[in-house]
C-alpha cells in the first residue's frame, strides 16, 4: 500500500458493548507500534468513549452546524409556503395570527423553505450538531471523536465531518456506530472493509445477520471476529461457513480479558502473543480485502 | 405503569435484564423498543397476532426517460446526493434524506418520491404476557417514530389485556429513539458496567433522563468484574442523587439461559442473579419514588 489514499476499516457489530471498541483499539495500538501512520475516528457520536483507553493532547476542535432558517417577521407575508414546503414539519405557522416559528430540533436543514420563499423572508443561521475532536497522541497519531449534542435527530453529519477530518494517514480504523440504520451505513459507506464483532449468542447471532445484509446490500466486503468465544453455541459458526464469510479471529470469553478492557487496558499487556494475533488480523483483512476487490 | 430499561450503551446486559423483569411474575407487556436490533423476540418467540408496516422516509428517485440531465436539481439537494455519473444525473438512496426540494425544482417532473416501508411493527402472546417489538428495515432514520409507535400500539395491549405493566425495553445511545423511550414513563432504569466506558455512558444516559426528570434508578450489571470500578459508579450515582437498585453479579448461567432461548429467572430461577433480579423488581414495581 504505497498509494497516499488511507485505507479505511470500520469495525462494527449490530450491538453496542461486544467488543467493537476492543477490537478497534488494539487494532490501532499494534499498527501505531509498527509505525504505521494511523487514524482512529470515533464514529459512535451518541457514545463515543474510544478516548478513554488512551492519553493524549487535545490538538483541535470544532463545531459541526446545520443550516436552520431564520424567518424576519417584517418581511413575511405569512403566506404559508415555507411551511407547504417543509417535509420535516419544522415550521409552525399560524397565518391569522401572525404567529410563525421554526422549530429547530426538527429541523433537518434541507434549504426547502428559503426556496419557498419569494418575499426574502429567510435567511439561514447556523445550529450546532455537535463536535469533532482531535487528538494528537504519541507518536504522532491522532484520535479523532465525533461527538454529537444530545437531542439531535441524527448523529450523522457529526460522524462524517468526523471521518473527513481523519485526513490522510495510511490506515484509518473506524469505530462504527452499532445497529445497521443511517449512521451505521454513513460510516460503513467510507470503508474499503468492514470487520464486524459479535458473539456466539443467538442475540449476537441474529444482529450478525442483519449487519450482513445490510453490507451485501451496498456491495461491502467483511469478515467477521467473534467475541466472547466458547460461550455460547455453534449456530454461528454455521451461518459464517453457510454463507462464505471469513472468520477473521476469536477472542475467548475470559474474566481477564473483560478485566483488561474495563481498565482500558490492551491484551497485549494480558499475553504478548495477542500482538501477533493482531498483526496477523490485519494481513487477513489486507488480503480478503484484496481478494474481492480482484474479483471485481 | 411504565418502566423504560436504558443504558448508555448496548450489551451492558440490558436485554437480558429485562427479559428477566419480563417473566418473574405476574403477566406484563414488553415493549422491545431498540427497533435498530430488536432481538427479545428470539428470546420469547411471540406469535404474530398483529403485523403493521411503518413508512420510515421517503427517496427521491429520478425517471430516466423525462431526465434531461439538465442537473439543475443537483446544487439544490443539501445532503450532496445527486451527482453526475456516467449514466446521467442520479440520486444516492443512502445519501437522500427525503426532503423533496429536488422533486419541487424539477423543470422536467422527472423526479418522483418513493415510500419506503420495509419496516415493521409486531404484536403478539408471548408466555408471559403480550410483546410488541419494531423492526426498522437498514438504512432507515426516523426510528424515534417507530419508538413512539411500539410504544402506542403496547399501551393499546395493556388496557386490551389489562395488563397493568409496561416493560419497555430502550435503544442504547442518547439520541431522538431514546428520547420517545423514555418520554413520559413512569420511571427509567439505567444499566450499566462497572468499567471506565460504563460509567462514561451512565453520565450521558443520566443526563438524558435527568433533563425530563423522570425518577431513574440505576443497575450496576458484572458489578463484581471490578469492584473498585464499581464503587466509583456508586459514589458518582450517590452524588447525582440517583439510587443504585441493584448490583448484580457477573454470571455465566446468564448466556447459558440466553442460548437455551429462555430469560436468566426461567433458566436458573434459585440462582443469586435470579434472586436479586426478584428483590429489584418489587423495588421497581412498589416504589414509584
Ligand atoms: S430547512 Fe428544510 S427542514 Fe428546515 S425548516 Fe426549512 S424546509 Fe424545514
Ligand atoms: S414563505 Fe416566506 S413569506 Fe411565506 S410564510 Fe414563509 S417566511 Fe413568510
Ligand atoms: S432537474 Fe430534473 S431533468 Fe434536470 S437533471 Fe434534475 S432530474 Fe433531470
Ligand atoms: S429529496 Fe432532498 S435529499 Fe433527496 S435527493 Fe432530493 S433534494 Fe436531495
Amino acid at each position: 500500500m504505497t498509494d497516499s489514499k488511507p485505507f479505511k476499516i470500520a469495525i462494527a457489530s449490530g450491538k453496542g458493548g461486544t467488543g467493537k471498541t476492543l477490537v478497534a483499539t488494539n487494532i490501532f495500538h499494534t499498527l501505531t507500534g509498527k509505525g504505521i501512520k494511523t487514524s482512529l475516528v470515533d464514529c459512535d457520536a451518541e457514545a463515543p468513549n474510544a478516548k478513554l483507553f488512551f492519553e493524549g493532547s487535545l490538538e483541535h476542535s470544532f463545531e459541526v452546524t446545520q443550516q436552520v432558517p431564520a424567518i424576519n417577521e417584517d418581511l413575511c407575508t405569512y403566506c404559508g409556503k415555507c411551511h407547504e414546503y417543509c417535509h420535516y414539519n419544522a415550521i409552525f405557522i399560524l397565518p391569522p395570527a401572525r404567529v410563525i416559528k421554526v422549530i429547530e430540533d426538527l429541523c433537518h436543514g434541507c434549504g426547502a423553505c428559503t426556496v419557498a420563499c419569494k418575499f426574502d423572508a429567510i435567511t439561514e443561521k447556523p445550529m450546532p450538531l455537535g463536535e469533532v475532536r482531535r487528538y494528537t497522541l504519541a507518536g504522532n497519531h491522532s484520535l479523532v471523536e465525533s461527538r454529537m449534542k444530545t437531542g439531535v435527530y441524527s448523529p450523522v453529519a457529526v460522524i462524517k465531518a468526523g471521518i473527513k477530518e481523519a485526513g490522510n494517514g495510511r490506515m484509518v480504523i473506524m469505530d462504527a456506530p452499532p445497529g445497521t440504520s443511517c449512521p451505521f451505513i454513513q460510516t460503513v459507506d467510507r470503508a474499503d472493509y468492514v470487520v464486524l464483532v459479535t458473539e456466539p449468542t443467538p442475540f449476537g447471532l441474529s444482529d450478525l445477520k442483519q449487519s450482513v445484509e445490510t453490507l451485501r446490500g451496498m456491495n461491502k466486503s467483511c469478515g467477521v471476529i467473534v467475541n466472547r468465544a466458547g460461550m455460547g453455541n455453534r449456530e454461528l459458526y454455521d451461518y459464517l461457513e453457510q454463507a462464505r464469510i471469513p472468520l477473521l479471529m476469536e477472542i475467548p470469553f475470559d474474566r481477564n480479558i473483560a478485566h483488561t478492557y474495563a481498565h482500558g487496558g490492551r491484551l497485549e499487556e494480558l499475553d504478548p502473543h495477542w500482538e501477533t494475533r493482531f498483526l496477523t488480523l490485519f494481513e487477513e483483512i489486507k488480503k480478503h480485502y484484496g481478494n474481492s476487490h480482484h474479483q471485481r | 405503569m411504565e418502566i423504560a430499561i436504558i443504558s448508555g450503551k448496548g450489551g451492558t446486559g440490558k436485554s437480558s435484564i429485562s427479559a428477566a423483569f419480563a417473566t418473574i411474575s405476574e403477566e406484563v407487556v414488553l415493549a422491545d423498543c431498540d427497533v435498530d436490533a430488536a432481538n427479545l423476540y428470539i428470546l420469547f418467540n411471540p406469535e404474530h397476532e398483529e403485523e403493521e408496516s411503518f413508512v420510515g422516509g421517503e427517496k427521491a428517485v429520478i425517471d430516466r426517460d423525462l431526465c434531461t440531465n439538465c442537473g439543475l436539481c443537483i446544487p439544490y439537494c443539501n445532503f450532496e446526493a445527486i451527482v453526475f455519473s456516467p449514466e446521467g444525473v442520479v440520486i444516492s438512496e443512502t445519501a437522500c434524506d427525503g426532503c423533496h426540494l429536488c422533486k419541487r425544482v424539477c423543470p422536467h417532473q422527472a423526479i418522483r418520491m418513493v415510500e419506503i416501508d420495509k419496516s415493521r411493527l409486531y404484536a403478539g402472546a408471548f408466555r408471559n404476557g403480550r410483546m410488541v417489538y419494531g423492526r426498522l428495515a437498514p438504512g432507515e432514520e426516523n426510528s424515534g417514530k417507530l419508538v413512539n409507535l411500539v410504544r402506542e400500539k403496547a399501551q393499546k395491549q395493556s388496557k386490551a389485556f389489562g395488563l397493568k405493566t409496561i416493560i419497555i425495553d430502550g435503544p442504547p445511545g442518547i439520541g431522538c429513539p431514546v428520547i420517545s423511550s423514555i418520554t413520559g414513563v413512569d420511571q427509567v432504569v439505567i444499566i450499566t458496567e462497572p468499567s471506565l466506558s460504563g460509567l462514561h455512558d451512565l453520565e450521558r444516559a443520566a443526563d438524558v433522563s435527568g433533563s425530563f426528570g423522570i425518577k431513574t434508578r440505576v443497575i450496576i450489571n458484572k458489578a463484581d468484574l471490578d469492584e473498585a470500578m464499581g464503587d466509583k459508579i456508586e459514589t458518582w450515582c450517590k452524588e447525582r442523587g440517583l439510587e443504585v437498585v441493584a448490583k448484580i453479579p457477573f454470571d455465566p448461567e446468564v448466556v447459558k439461559s440466553m442460548v437455551n432461548c429462555k430469560s436468566i429467572s426461567e433458566w436458573a430461577p434459585d440462582s443469586k442473579t435470579s434472586q436479586i433480579l426478584r428483590e429489584t423488581w418489587k423495588v421497581l414495581l412498589n416504589g414509584k419514588g
